[in-house]
């Protein structure tokens, strides 16, 4: 029997995702004071999760059902044309990129850093590096998030069918996976060595828990998420974790975690989703459900709509970020790295995204009201993200 | 929740106050100045305060990449090794101290393991200073590999007998979009609090530097005498550590005073 797919909108998908875009732009700001604000500063987990579990949900939650009503080819056609498009975003971003820093590093010779200088050398050998690129291989810093939503929604298509028809099946299938990328250290390779930043085989299992989550797991954690326990456990462990995090900016403090705990938990795995990382996305959503309810009434007040407009419009405004935080980086490069240039290019930042999300929706609307008689197809594809 | 809550912001709260009562160390020049908690850890150099003491000797060996040189005639005395020996001869004006220095651009840590054991036999130093990091992480060098070339080269410095302290990379504004250093950072801190070994904070000091105006590091300057300046305040700070980490405060300068 196929599950029921709920079908109203829940605006916590938007606003979080939205949250999460404006802190990855936060912390893709390189010495950027404001990002001290960004949770990743207060537990192990950061806005990536975030972005990734609500991103499987979202692609569940619209795939799903075109999957239940078309068939699995045409739903799969269309999974692999938005992988696609984020594809091409990805190696437009890169394009720019390239720009960018070669118009940086025109003409800084500071003996000083003649050995990080050494980095620029891929500039003269474009062949490699494009090839690399489009291959995903070579990916420069903080433009590893796209390529790892490329390749979960490439490889979507079979996991959706499995969790259609089994979703308990599926989702053991995702956490096998990723205890044998644990033992065997497999990942993709990467170029100019070692393997992808955010490995797929680990990060798959946030991806196929949201679209679990979204294909009626979530109803089954209901009773779970909602019990006095389960809360206590996760705000204990969300206070362990800061605790944590803190002995890591107040130097002096370190000497009070013991060795053996400290043996433990080090180093905490980024690439291959350390099940800490993991363990603390899932007791701050778990304290986050708690709290905000799907009818929530600030969902609706125009405080928020800013973040629910962003994350309706995801993939745009995720790129838009990217494209910004390099913007940001060049100002405080060339023109003033000081706090008051931190603060005014985060904040812009922000209110560039929040005009982009806004004038995109405002295009959706005005085109989609002509096109009225359009069959069901298209609906709901901005919980996916974007338009397609 | 409210007690909670409570305790957090008075954690909060209380944090920057016990910053603010950390040492701010001027190393001699105000320019160099280092906050303690920056550049002091537990870790300690017991061969080093022997050796000292015993047989009026210290020989150290450092072994580097690019950043422990400098271009020039003159870079060998004003690169941060150079520096350093000047400093501990002044210190140690009764010691025979000796630095010899084995930087070579482009070696990630997996190079540098490879020629230390023939460096050691030569040398025989009372302490080796290791600066690495930078090169593994330009060419992507898979973290757990970099792990297990600092831990095979901790375990040949302390089969030599010597003491050990690990530099790790330069804070490098410039840079900071093209070489994602956070990862191999993170390794070397680790592997330094598991093994016990004094770890010299070359990021946070020049970022301190940097945010603090001490330096200007994002400059896009060809002068070489702003890379001295830096270089001799790096070799003043690692003097002091090495003070500091061996105990040395109170041994005996050899001076009148």
């Amino acid at each position: 029997m196929a599950p029921a797919i709920p079908t109203d909108r829940d605006l916590r998908l938007d606003l979080f995702r939205g949250l999460a875009l404006w802190l990855i732009y936060l912390d893709h700001i390189p010495s950027n004071i404001v990002a001290w604000i960004t949770i990743r500063n207060y537990g192990f987990s950061d806005a990536t999760e975030i972005f990734i579990f609500i991103s499987g949900f979202t692609a569940a939650y619209v795939y799903g059902r075109a999957m239940r009503d078309y068939g699995f080819v045409v739903s799969s056609a269309r999974i692999l044309k938005r992988a696609w498009q984020i594809y091409v975003a990805h190696i437009f971003l890169f394009v720019i990129y390239m720009g960018q820093i070669a118009y940086v590093a025109r003409g800084f010779q500071n003996p000083l850093y003649a050995e990080e200088m050494n980095i620029l050398e891929f500039l003269q050998q474009p062949d490699i590096i494009l090839i690399q690129a489009l291959l995903l291989k070579f990916k420069p810093v903080n433009m590893d998030v796209l390529p790892l939503y490329i390749v979960l929604m490439a490889s979507f298509p079979p996991v959706l069918w499995l969790l259609l028809r089994n979703k308990t099946l599926a989702l053991a299938a995702s956490v096998l996976l990723y205890i044998l990328t644990w033992e065997f250290s497999w990942n993709l390779p990467a170029y100019p060595g070692g393997g992808w930043i955010f490995n797929p085989f680990a990060w798959q299992l946030l991806f196929v828990f949201g679209a679990w989550c979204a294909l009626g797991g979530a109803e089954r954690l209901h009773g779970l998420i909602h019990s006095r326990i389960t809360l206590a456990i996760a705000s204990i462990y969300l206070f362990f974790a800061f605790c944590i995090t803190l002995t890591w900016h107040i130097p002096g403090l370190a000497s009070y975690v013991p060795r053996w705990l400290a043996e433990h938990i080090y180093p905490i795995d980024k690439t291959n989703l350390d099940v800490l990382r993991f363990a603390h996305f899932l007791a701050l959503a778990t304290v986050t459900l708690y709290f905000i309810p799907r009818d929530w009434a600030p969902l609706k007040s125009p405080w928020l709509r800013p973040a629910i407009l962003c994350g309706q419009h995801s993939l745009e405004i995720f790129c838009l970020g990217v494209f910004l935080a390099f913007a940001a980086y060049f100002v405080k490069v060339e023109i003033s790295p000081g706090i008051p240039m931190q603060v005014t290019v985060s904040v812009l930042g922000i209110l560039i995204m929040i005009a982009v999300a806004w004038l995109l929706s405002w295009y959706k609307g005005a085109t989609g009201r002509r096109s009225v008689a359009q069959p069901a197809i298209s609906v709901r594809t901005d919980l996916a993200g974007g338009g397609e | 929740m409210r007690p909670v809550v409570l305790a957090l912001l008075t954690l909060i709260a209380v944090a920057p106050e016990s910053r603010a009562q950390e040492r701010i160390l001027p190393l001699e020049q105000r320019t160099c100045e280092v906050p303690s908690y920056i550049l002091f850890g537990d870790s300690k150099l017991n061969r080093v305060r022997k050796s000292i003491e015993e047989h009026k000797k210290l020989t150290i060996l450092v072994l580097g990449s690019g950043s422990s040189a400098l271009p020039g005639p003159d870079g060998a005395a004003k690169s941060y090794p150079g520096r350093l020996d000047e400093v501990l001869k002044k210190r140690f004006p009764d010691v025979a101290v000796s630095v010899i220095t084995l930087a070579k651009s482009r070696q990630t840590a997996a190079d540098m393991v490879q020629s230390l054991k023939k460096a050691l036999a030569e040398s025989k130093p009372d302490l080796v200073v290791w600066q690495t990091g930078t090169v593994d992480a330009m060419a992507g060098v898979d973290p757990e590999s970099f792990r297990a070339s600092l831990d095979q080269g901790i375990d040949d410095v302390a089969k030599a007998g010597a003491d050990l302290i690990l530099m790790n990379m330069q804070y490098s504004p410039r840079t900071e979009t093209m070489i994602a250093l956070g990862s191999y950072a993170d390794v070397m801190r680790v592997v330094s609090r598991d093994r016990d070994v004094p770890l010299f904070d070359r990021r946070e000091i020049m970022r301190y530097w940097n945010d603090n105006g001490n330096f200007d590091l994002n400059l896009a300057t060809k002068d070489i005498a702003a890379a001295y300046q830096v270089h001799d305040c790096l070799g003043r700070a690692l003097a002091s550590l090495l003070i500091e980490a061996g105990d040395l405060d109170d041994v005996k300068t050899g001076q009148t005073q």
